[in-house]
């Protein structure tokens, strides 16, 4: 099977020679789309995005246009906040460190057009600090950005101002919540804020309009400005637009960063063609598609889509999971998610229970505490997997711990009770009879070797 | 502001050792000066800052901090017990963490962990934080996800990255300390 990748951001990442100094972009045609985004200026900008159809990578996939275009800035009479979203810490997600680490121009280019089209005067790069070298590497290369007239007063004589700051994050997951991020920036706490009213684009950083956007997006900004908006939304499919960057790992032979057309690949082909199957020859049990918060899928289920036909028509096909696209709207009708674009790959070997008491831990370690049901549900939900797991499970465990998720989602500030919630409700509703087994066989079945998982 | 803090850790004996120099304090400008909206702004990296010149955040660092940026001590201190990065006492010349989430722990790193725990001689539960050797020599806990699930298991050892930590790799980052 020849799937080719299609490498639009990652086109320089690993290739021989390329470094991350300024020398080296500007000799592969850096700074280039600067000069052109001027010259197009900010409005049309705005109106290439738009057309690109874009969708943010961090996670939700709101359509990045629609997300700039809350903010008008011919109209708004406060400041203007950009913030880039470096707080890449979703579980089975790696492809911003790459960026990070391996191009930091790109991204830096990507944000200043971003930042130019939407009048942003200061912008910040929160970064999580344990990308311990890629703060010290952002702070270089803005540094040379700064020294090349890309950065600072009047860029490039055109007139435009803008600085841009590195801020290091403390080791929270939750400030990879938009809002939660720009408290932690306030130098609070990183709290949520509940929308309404606190929406970014409203009541953002310093109650100001603010734009979040992952480092994946803004990289993407450079290339809709390079080749128009309408020709990028040529690659891959309607409504999931451009390439996508994925991060598989787990049980597979080559793990790995990959960037393909966003859906132009199936689960069956990135797993067994570009990842080289299950490793050790072993055969594939569960895939997390998009990372550890989407819901799982179990090999051999099947899934009902719906999707245009050729007459325009809604058609639905029943799909089986190895069938399924890797974009936003496929992995959503099958009931999860593209996320993030992690990939976490499990084989018959593992042990649901334990698998989903590590996920938990994880959850019950970040709950950032604001919210009742999410503070005491999910650490409620990892304490009731660590005795299941550890051979000491009650009978009603499986439905207690359904009754459990359910209650938190839905009723939390932020979308972090869905994210705890939705592994929990899939693993039980999936692997049910695991959970079962492992109950009544309380005590001697019980091994904690293959996952780490009430620590 | 005089009186002393009490951090709320028995182990936050401080005050924190070493001097405030003027390059300290001159970095410590420099940061302020990237938030010209609010300074409370800077506390973040206030806090980084002190933490790596010290070694960890205790009562002086807090009300260090707290006057620079004319805040109230507790809104630094809540910062120190909300954020995992921040400690309030002081850990091993060599701190590692190992990435426990699930993708690094399918790699093993739990096993990883148990032979760095073994290696180091320490004892304790690591559900209680961080483990510190007798010596304060080296310090190990867990981490959650590091962001390179590709190359699971991973550690970071001080500022270190290392990428595909097995028991053996474990036992020669050991000696590389010593």
């Amino acid at each position: 099977m020849a799937i080719r990748e299609h490498r639009l951001v990652f086109k320089h990442i690993d290739a021989l020679g390329y470094t991350r100094d300024i020398d080296c972009y500007l000799k592969h045609g850096g700074y280039e789309m600067l000069k052109k985004g001027f010259a197009m200026g900010g409005a049309a900008i705005r109106e290439e995005v738009k057309k690109s159809q874009l969708r943010g990578r961090g996670g939700a996939g709101f359509p990045t246009g629609t997300k700039w275009s809350f903010i008008d800035p011919a109209k708004v009479t406060k400041p203007i906040y950009l913030i880039c979203n470096a707080d890449e810490s979703e579980p089975g997600t790696f492809k911003d460190r790459q960026i990070i680490y391996k191009d930091p121009h790109q991204l830096i280019e990507g944000m200043i057009l971003s930042c130019f089209a939407n009048g942003v005067k200061l912008a910040y790069l929160y970064i999580r600090c344990e990308f311990t070298e890629g703060w010290k590497i952002l702070e270089k290369a803005l540094g040379e950005a700064r020294s090349h007239g890309f950065l600072g007063k009047n860029i490039l004589k055109s007139g435009y101002d803008l600085e841009i700051h590195v801020h290091r994050g403390a080791g929270a997951y939750i400030c990879g919540e938009e809002t939660g991020l720009i408290e932690s920036l306030e130098g609070k706490r990183a709290y949520p804020r509940i929308k309404p009213p606190y929406f970014p684009a409203v009541l953002g950083l310093y109650m100001c309009p603010t734009i979040v956007n992952n480092v994946e997006t803004l990289c993407n900004v450079k290339h809709i400005v390079e080749m128009g908006g309408e020709a990028y939304a040529k690659i891959g499919r309607p409504n999931n637009t451009g390439t996508r960057l994925l991060c598989v790992s787990g049980d597979v032979v080559k793990p790995g960063y990959y960037e393909f057309p966003c859906g132009a690949l199936t689960m069956g082909e990135l797993i067994h063609d570009v990842c080289g199957g299950i490793r050790n020859g072993g055969k594939l049990k569960a895939v997390i598609p998009g990372g550890s918060s989407a819901k799982v899928l179990r090999a051999g289920e099947t899934y009902k889509i719906k999707e245009k036909g050729p007459d325009g028509n809604l058609v639905e096909k029943e799909v089986k999971l190895e069938d399924l696209r890797m974009d936003f709207d496929t992995l959503a009708s099958a009931g999860s998610m593209a996320g993030s674009g992690g990939v976490i790959v499990m084989d018959q070997t593992r042990d649901m229970v334990e698998c989903l008491a590590n996920i938990s831990t994880f959850y019950a370690h970040e709950s950032c505490g604001q919210c009742t049901p999410c503070r005491e549900g999910v650490l409620w939900m990892k304490k009731i997997l660590a005795r299941i797991a550890e051979g000491h499970g009650r009978e009603d465990d499986p439905n207690m711990l359904k009754e459990v998720a359910d209650r938190i989602a839905g009723r939390t500030i932020c979308a972090f009770g869905e994210a705890a919630s939705w592994p929990v409700q899939s693993f039980i509703g999936k692997f049910k009879e695991e959970f079962s087994l492992r109950i009544r066989r309380n005590g001697t079945a019980a091994k904690r070797d293959t996952v780490s998982l009430t620590h | 502001m005089s009186v002393p803090l009490h951090a709320g850790t028995d182990h936050c004996a401080g005050p924190e050792r070493g001097e405030i120099t003027p390059a300290l304090e001159r970095q410590a400008e420099e940061l302020v000066a990237r938030y010209p909206v609010s300074k409370r702004s800077a506390v973040l990296p206030l806090l980084h800052l002190w933490q790596e010149t010290f070694g960890y955040i205790g009562p002086r660092g807090v009300e260090w901090i707290a006057q620079k940026l004319s805040l109230q001590e507790i809104q630094v201190l809540e910062l120190v017990t909300f954020y995992p990065w921040f400690r309030q006492r002081p850990y091993g010349k060599f701190h590692f963490r190992v990435c426990r989430t699930l993708p690094c722990a399918l790699g093993g790193s739990g096993k990883t962990f148990a032979a760095l725990k073994n290696l180091l001689q320490l004892k304790g539960d690591a559900q209680e934080g961080a483990l510190v050797s007798e010596d304060g020599f080296f310090s190990l806990e867990y981490s959650e996800c590091l962001a390179s699930c590709g190359t699971a298991p991973v550690v970071l050892c001080n500022d270190d990255f290392h990428e595909k930590v097995d028991e053996k790799r474990a036992a020669e980052l050991v000696s590389a300390c010593r």
